[in-house]
């Protein structure tokens, strides 16, 4: 039995007349993949914002590691192992392709603005670790996200490439759980199909646990839940619907 | 460019097989700067050689150039304009990192340039009889700079956008009454009021380097020491910033300006970088504020300001607020024009000038260039004909500013004796024709600009030359707002794409 990486305890969240997440109980343990559906305004987004510390649930408990993350900072709770996509893209566009992965590795990496400005060697060698890990992360999209882009604005991409920077940019930042939100959203059957086994690849590659949203699965001929939040899968079934295979829904 | 005479990117070899997705849009946008390349033949290489040097080739050559400057110019004018652009350059430094980069709209920026001078004049005058020497002085304002801009940053925590805008603007407020009001400071004189800190009496002293003074006044002229020191400090400030810039930290600041929130998931702490932003700025206006104390023997409220910090602002944003290079450009242009307005001789060629440019602009060398200059150069001679054959009195009204090109234009612009209530008519009838010009396309368009053009001519010469401190600020004014159209994103500036 795998550890549990992340558990909601009778998690409920109310925008103040409006109960969006109810009671809700869910955990992830190490190495799966786990999907969660609904209906739109179902609270699957507000479910992520929970975890990564955008709002503080009205009641119940996060735990992740072992540890309550409830009511921290969002940028202590990413340091801890936990990042996210944006179902709306939220790219830093201005800035280039690299910069936007080589940003996110700021909370794993140390030299302040003293040791920027006198240009220290430890300095220099952290910037150039910085610098490998941002190309590593890029070269996981194989031909997608290529070199010669690289130094091109965020703007530049078209958009089912921002959505796979969004990835490398979250993956960068050296989480245990990866929360993607949408990763499919308007893209075409191959670009779907490509992400489905991105996903495989990236927690068998990678080594990430991941928590997806993804509630647009009739092409895949499994409708699993319907309704309310309650319904929310952690279900074999619905990795099965999602992933296509059996063997990657396995623990 | 081929494919085979691209440069490989540096990847891993089993990513680089060719067997990728078809050419698509990111390509197309990928490849642009190849193709302008390509277009632009000589020129457009030379273009790119000169893009393709690096930051610290560009400032070695604009110091060295600046150093030079008191060689071929012995007056102390000149120097003394050459001084403050530097000056100018370094705040609008400091304001680029909290504005440019951090992306915070902060309205107190001049406070902490006030603030620096301030603690310069009281650690080294007779106001409490402490005199530090300059080594000392200098470090220790920065580092009170760069703690008031972290203090000033705490009730700010959790704003952004316009209230951080509104509470920077009132902590400048209070610098301005604390300041003014500093007489009595439970019961201690500590900031001389409105009279400020200066005179004989409190004997702020200058720079001391070296074990030499640096005298404020050299032989009567500006001791130009301090463009040196000035620049020296400039140069260090442009080092260090750029070397933060690109660094993690710089990298942070640039993505809590693209998106906060974006910023905070991926692990930066944006509160606490929006402090250090804060905190930079600040110790950058500090610094300038302690040269410019030490030059002027004295520090006087009245010069911090709304027009100070609307200048400062305004050289960021009209040259490319984010970037360096762009900052420093807007510094000069804005000084610089500001100086050749005060004295009408100067600002008529300004005028002219930009409009011939700005014509030039617009149409290139074609028929409705022509037609717009010699129809308007030709309806000048009818209505100067007329207007002379009707009374003398019409055209020999008194010059401002007399120079050739006036010589020239007397018998071109009608400048009446009397204007009478045509001053006013005249001047918002123009404002009335710029607007329908707006409004009209083609050939419409150039036949409306020669009345228009001649109009501004008269105008120019018979209100707004009557009134130079006035036009100094409308015309800057007109430059930001034809640039900022034409360039949205300054003259230095990278292309913004906000929404996409
Ligand atoms: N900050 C907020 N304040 C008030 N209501 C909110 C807020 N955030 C979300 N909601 C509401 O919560 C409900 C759930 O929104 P959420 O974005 O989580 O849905 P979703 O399941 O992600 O939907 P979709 O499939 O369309 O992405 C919606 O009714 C939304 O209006
Ligand atoms: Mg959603």
């Amino acid at each position: 039995m795998a550890e549990k990486l992340l558990e909601l305890k009778r998690v409920s969240m109310a925008f103040g007349g409006l109960h969006v997440v109810n009671e809700l109980d869910l955990h992830v343990d190490e190495g799966e993949i786990v999907s969660v559906i609904g209906p739109n305004g179902a609270g699957k987004t507000t479910l992520f914002n929970l975890i990564t510390g955008v709002y503080e649930p009205t009641e119940g408990d996060i735990v992740f590691a072992g540890r309550s993350i409830k009511g921290m900072d969002p940028h202590k709770i990413t340091k801890l192992g936990i990042a996210r996509t944006f179902q709306t893209l939220r790219l830093f566009l201005n800035m280039t392709v690299i910069e936007n992965v080589m940003a996110a590795a700021f909370a794993h990496t140390r030299a302040g603005a003293f040791r920027a400005m006198l240009r220290t060697p430890g300095m220099r060698r952290e910037e150039g670790e910085i610098r490998n890990l941002a190309e590593e992360r890029l070269a996981f999209f194989g031909q997608r996200l290529m070199g010669y882009r690289w130094n091109q604005p965020a703007y530049s991409l078209s958009y089912a490439n921002r959505r796979r920077l969004e990835i490398a940019r979250a993956t960068a930042t050296n989480p245990r759980l990866l929360l993607l939100d949408e990763p499919a959203a308007g893209m075409n059957p191959t670009e779907t199909h490509e992400i489905s086994e991105l996903i495989g690849k990236l927690r068998d590659e990678g080594g990430y646990t991941i928590l997806v949203i993804e509630h647009d699965m009739l092409d895949h001929g499994v409708k699993i839940s319907e309704g309310s939040f309650e319904y929310v899968a952690t279900d074999e079934r619905v990795v099965e619907a999602y992933l296509g295979t059996k063997a990657t829904a396995t623990k | 460019m081929t494919d085979a005479e691209r440069p490989t990117p540096n990847v891993p070899d089993s990513l680089t097989e060719p067997a990728g997705p078809a050419v698509g849009q990111d390509e197309w946008v990928a490849r642009h700067a190849e193709r302008r390349l390509l277009r632009g033949g000589r020129l457009g290489a030379v273009e790119e050689r000169l893009r393709a040097a690096p930051w610290w080739a560009w400032l070695t050559v604009f110091v060295c150039l600046a150093a030079l400057l008191p060689v071929g110019f012995s007056s102390g004018y000149v120097r003394r304009v050459a001084f403050d652009t530097v000056l100018y350059m370094l705040l609008a430094l400091g304001l680029n990192v909290v504005v440019g980069w951090g992306g915070l709209l902060d309205l107190g920026y001049i406070a902490f340039y006030g603030l620096g001078a301030y603690c310069y004049a009281l650690l080294s005058s007779n106001q409490f009889d402490v005199h530090l020497p300059t080594v000392a002085t200098v470090p220790i304002v920065v580092v009170v700079g760069a703690v008031a801009g972290w203090l000033i940053g705490l009730p700010s925590w959790r704003l952004s956008g316009d209230y951080l805008a509104i509470v920077t603007l009132f902590f400048f407020q209070i610098f301005i009454v604390v300041v003014t009001n500093g007489d009595h400071l439970f019961g201690h004189n500590v900031t001389g009021g409105s009279n400020g800190i200066g005179g004989v009496d409190a004997n702020v002293r200058p720079f001391n380097l070296f074990g030499h003074d640096l005298p404020v006044a050299h032989s009567g002229s500006f001791n130009v020491a301090y463009l040196y020191v000035v620049l020296a400090f400039f140069a260090v400030v442009f080092v260090l910033l750029r070397f933060v810039n690109e660094s993690r930290i710089g990298r942070a600041w640039r993505s809590l300006r693209e998106d906060p929130l974006a910023a905070e998931l991926m692990g930066m702490p944006v509160n606490w970088l929006k402090l250090l932003a804060f905190s930079f700025g600040a110790a950058v206006a500090a610094l300038s504020g302690t040269i410019f104390a030490a030059l002027n023997a004295g520090v006087f409220p009245t010069t911090f300001a709304f027009p100070l910090l609307i200048t400062v602002y305004t050289m960021v944003i009209l040259g490319g607020s984010g970037s360096q290079a762009g900052v420093i450009v807007g510094a000069i242009v804005v000084n610089v024009l500001l100086e050749l307005l005060r004295d009408a001789g100067n600002a008529r060629y300004v005028f002219y000038a930009l409009i011939v440019l700005a014509l030039f602009g617009v149409y290139r060398l074609s028929v409705r260039l022509a037609v717009v200059l010699g129809g308007t150069i030709a309806l000048g001679f009818v209505v100067h004909g007329i207007a002379s054959a009707i009374a003398k009195s019409n055209v020999d009204g008194p010059a401002n500013g007399e120079n050739w090109l006036i010589d020239g234009l007397r018998h071109w612009v009608i400048v009446p004796r009397d204007l009478g209530p045509w001053k006013q008519i005249t001047y918002v009838a123009l404002i009335g024709v710029i607007l329908l010009l707006t409004l009209v396309r083609g050939w419409w368009r150039v036949a409306l600009l020669v009345p228009t053009l001649y109009l501004a001519a008269f105008v120019w010469e018979n209100v707004m030359l009557t009134a130079p401190e006035a036009t100094r600020f409308i015309i800057l004014g007109a430059i930001l707002v034809s640039v900022m159209i034409a360039r949205p994103s300054g003259i230095l500036g990278e292309r913004r794409v906000e929404i996409v």
